[in-house]
């Protein structure tokens, strides 16, 4: 079977979408040489004209690629720093996500914003190392954080489909999982996927974190029995398929590297506290409030959502209720 | 009848003028809410700009964005609906004065972020050329967008990518009440020369004088030339918006309005014509904007139940906000 690591998948999505559909085309800076090396060998075969490296203008770029979608283009765009994203928000919210509202269903703004590299670089401190995919998902952007390399492929080929702008985070934690990958197909968007099943407690990981989960699960092994659901599209949510574990679980454990206020984590058991009456009080392991990763090493893993934190929140909430 | 005809200007002209002035009487009727921002007195702008295009051709407008939209061939009474919120309008309701859009003559939107359309427009213009369609663009901004980094990020990519887009400032001295002096280091079209490009600061008083400065860039841009900026020389005579109808601002002598009064488009254009073409084209459009009231005033607001529609073109649902 082939191995395939998480940044070729990506790689291979970028291809193929360029492929079969001539109006995709990518943008980014240093992507010509494929400095984040997902977009190696794209030039060569698509050449420069659906390559395009630009200026260091984001705030432009992602507005330009805006204005290429209402023309029916289907720009990609690569961006090299998470905290970017930032700077963009304005371009993504103010005009890509609210034109075909403003414009009584005029347009569409087919965008996918690629983020290889988000959450922690390690080392990176505290201006690259942002996760805010819960800011798309509560503006209602159409937010993905595949885990594994199948996902990535078929996320992102997804994305680049879909008639909204979609923002594809691409966890630095996962971009060196390599898994053995038969058949890429594409992944609906909005469909989570059990990962492990289990029957004493969920618990949602999302992006990397997923990867985490299932090795505290493993060692949970023989006390608990953990089922990990992997929301893979954090806007729109999977609830369906959330609330069907749950209610077979009755517990909730969320793990999220997002900041703790207003962190999708919040979301996820807002709703189900909403919908399924649980066993015990549901936990959440997440950065703290208003997180900015210090630099040095122990620094930052320490305000990254850990294993042992999770482990805790997991037998805390199976000795509850 | 061709574009460079006086009449055919004369008539947008007056169209804007008249259209806002009822608009105007709508607000006071508490007909469109959130009022608006009067394009009175700076109607030769998007006239003469406009009447240099093809209708094939993109443009984007501003906050002040009713003459654009009207100049480019929206139809006045969908236009008229939308600013009052109904079903009708150009956005079915969803837009009002400051996003009022209209794709089939090529208005990507008027855009009430300052500065922001500039890219957008940039990059539209440069997808439809990249498919072979012969468009240019077209993208109104105030003195005040000069400011705002993201529109002298658009400058930079049109100019080095040669984007046939003409960068329009509308600069009528104000950006709501700080002057231009008191804002724009250096000079506005030196911005762009900066960049590279043709730059010219015209009357924008003279619709005429517009068209021409219009046209001949236009005309280099569609020879392969990169984009190019207009300055057009302006003033707004009223308000910034319709509020400060009630909340009197005090930043512009009253001197200085009137004098600026004294060179008003509708009239510069209007002098050129014949007594009576004058009086017909009046005539005919007193009577678009009869109907186009009346049009609005029938037509049915939208259904709540419908409010989220088109927030997504994929067919997504959002969650609703109650209990
Ligand atoms: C980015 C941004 N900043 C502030 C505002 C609020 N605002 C709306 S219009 C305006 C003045 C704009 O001045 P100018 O560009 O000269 O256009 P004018 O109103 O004179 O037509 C301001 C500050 C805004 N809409 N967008
Ligand atoms: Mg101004």
């Amino acid at each position: 079977m082939p191995r395939l690591s998480y940044r070729r998948a990506l790689t291979r999505a970028l291809a193929d979408e360029m492929t079969r559909d001539g109006s995709v085309f990518l943008l980014g800076e240093d992507i010509r040489v494929a400095a984040a090396s997902v977009t190696t060998g794209l030039l060569k075969k698509f050449g420069p004209e659906r390559v395009l490296d630009t200026p260091l203008s984001e705030q432009a770029f992602t507005s330009f690629a805006t204005g290429a979608a209402l023309a029916g283009a289907r720009p990609v765009i690569e961006f090299q720093i998470p905290s970017l994203l930032f700077l963009v928000f304005e371009q993504i919210v103010n005009h890509a996500h609210k034109f075909p509202l403003m414009t009584g269903g005029q347009c569409a703004v087919p965008v996918t914003y690629l983020v290889p590299g988000s959450g922690s670089r390690t080392g990176w401190a505290g201006q690259h190392s942002d996760h805010p995919y819960s800011l798309f998902a509560h503006v209602g952007v159409t937010t993905v954080v595949p885990a594994t390399p199948a996902d990535a492929y078929g996320l992102l080929v997804s994305a680049i489909r879909c008639d909204d702008p979609v923002v594809v985070f691409a966890p630095a934690g996962a971009l060196d999982v390599r898994a053995d990958v038969t058949d890429l197909a594409p992944v609906p968007l909005g469909r989570g996927v059990v990962r492990r099943p289990g029957s004493d407690v969920t618990v949602v990981a999302v992006g990397h974190l997923v990867h985490d989960a299932l090795a505290v699960a493993g060692e949970l092994a023989g006390q608990v029995s953990v089922e990990v659901f992997d929301p893979r599209t954090l806007y729109p949510f999977d609830w369906d398929g959330l609330l069907d574990s749950v209610s077979r679980t009755g517990r909730l454990v969320v793990v999220d590297d997002s900041n703790r206020s207003c962190g999708i984590a919040g979301e996820i058991i807002a709703t189900v506290v909403e919908r399924v009456p649980l066993a015990a009080p549901p936990r959440r392991v997440t950065r703290p409030d208003g997180a900015v990763l210090p630099f040095a090493p122990a620094l930052d893993r320490a305000v990254q959502p850990g294993r042992d934190q999770l482990t805790a929140a997991i037998q805390l909430t199976c000795k509850d209720g | 009848m061709t574009d460079s005809d006086p009449v055919r200007l004369y008539r947008t002209v007056r169209l804007i003028r008249r259209f806002e002035e009822r608009a105007i009487e709508l607000v006071d009727a508490g007909e469109i809410v959130g009022g608006i921002h009067p394009y009175l007195g700076q109607e030769g702008v998007a006239a003469g700009v406009c009447a240099a295009l093809r209708p094939g051709d993109l443009v984007t407008g501003t906050h002040r964005g009713h003459g654009h939209v009207l100049a480019k061939g929206a139809d006045p009474a969908r236009m008229l609906a939308e600013l009052c919120g109904r079903v009708t309008g150009l956005n079915r309701g969803r837009g009002g004065s400051m996003h009022a859009a209209d794709f089939g003559v090529g208005v990507l939107g008027a855009n009430a972020i300052v500065g922001a359309a500039g890219a957008i427009l940039t990059g539209a213009v440069w997808a439809r050329r990249r498919r072979g369609d012969d468009v240019v663009g077209a993208t109104f901004f105030g003195d005040g967008a000069v400011n705002e980094g993201m529109l002298l990020e658009a400058f930079n990519l049109a100019a080095l990518w040669r984007v046939p887009v003409l960068f329009v400032c509308e600069n009528n001295g104000y950006a709501t009440t700080m002057p231009v002096d008191g804002a724009v280091a250096g000079t506005i079209a030196g911005r762009a020369a900066a960049f590279g490009m043709p730059t010219v600061t015209v009357d924008g008083q003279d619709p005429e004088t517009v068209r021409e400065a219009t046209a001949a860039a236009v005309a280099r841009m569609r020879a392969g030339g990169g984009p190019e900026l207009v300055e057009a020389r302006t003033y707004r005579f009223d308000a910034h918006h319709t509020f400060e109808h009630r909340v009197r601002l005090d930043y512009r002598p009253p001197e200085e309005v009137a004098a600026a009064r004294r060179r008003d488009p509708v009239l510069i254009q209007g002098d050129r014509l014949p007594a009576a073409d004058r009086a017909a084209v009046d005539a005919e459009v007193e009577a678009t904007l009869d109907a186009a009231v009346d049009f609005a005033l029938a037509s049915p607001a939208p259904d709540p139940a419908t409010a989220l529609d088109h927030l997504y073109a994929s067919g997504l649902t959002a969650r609703t906000g109650g209990g």
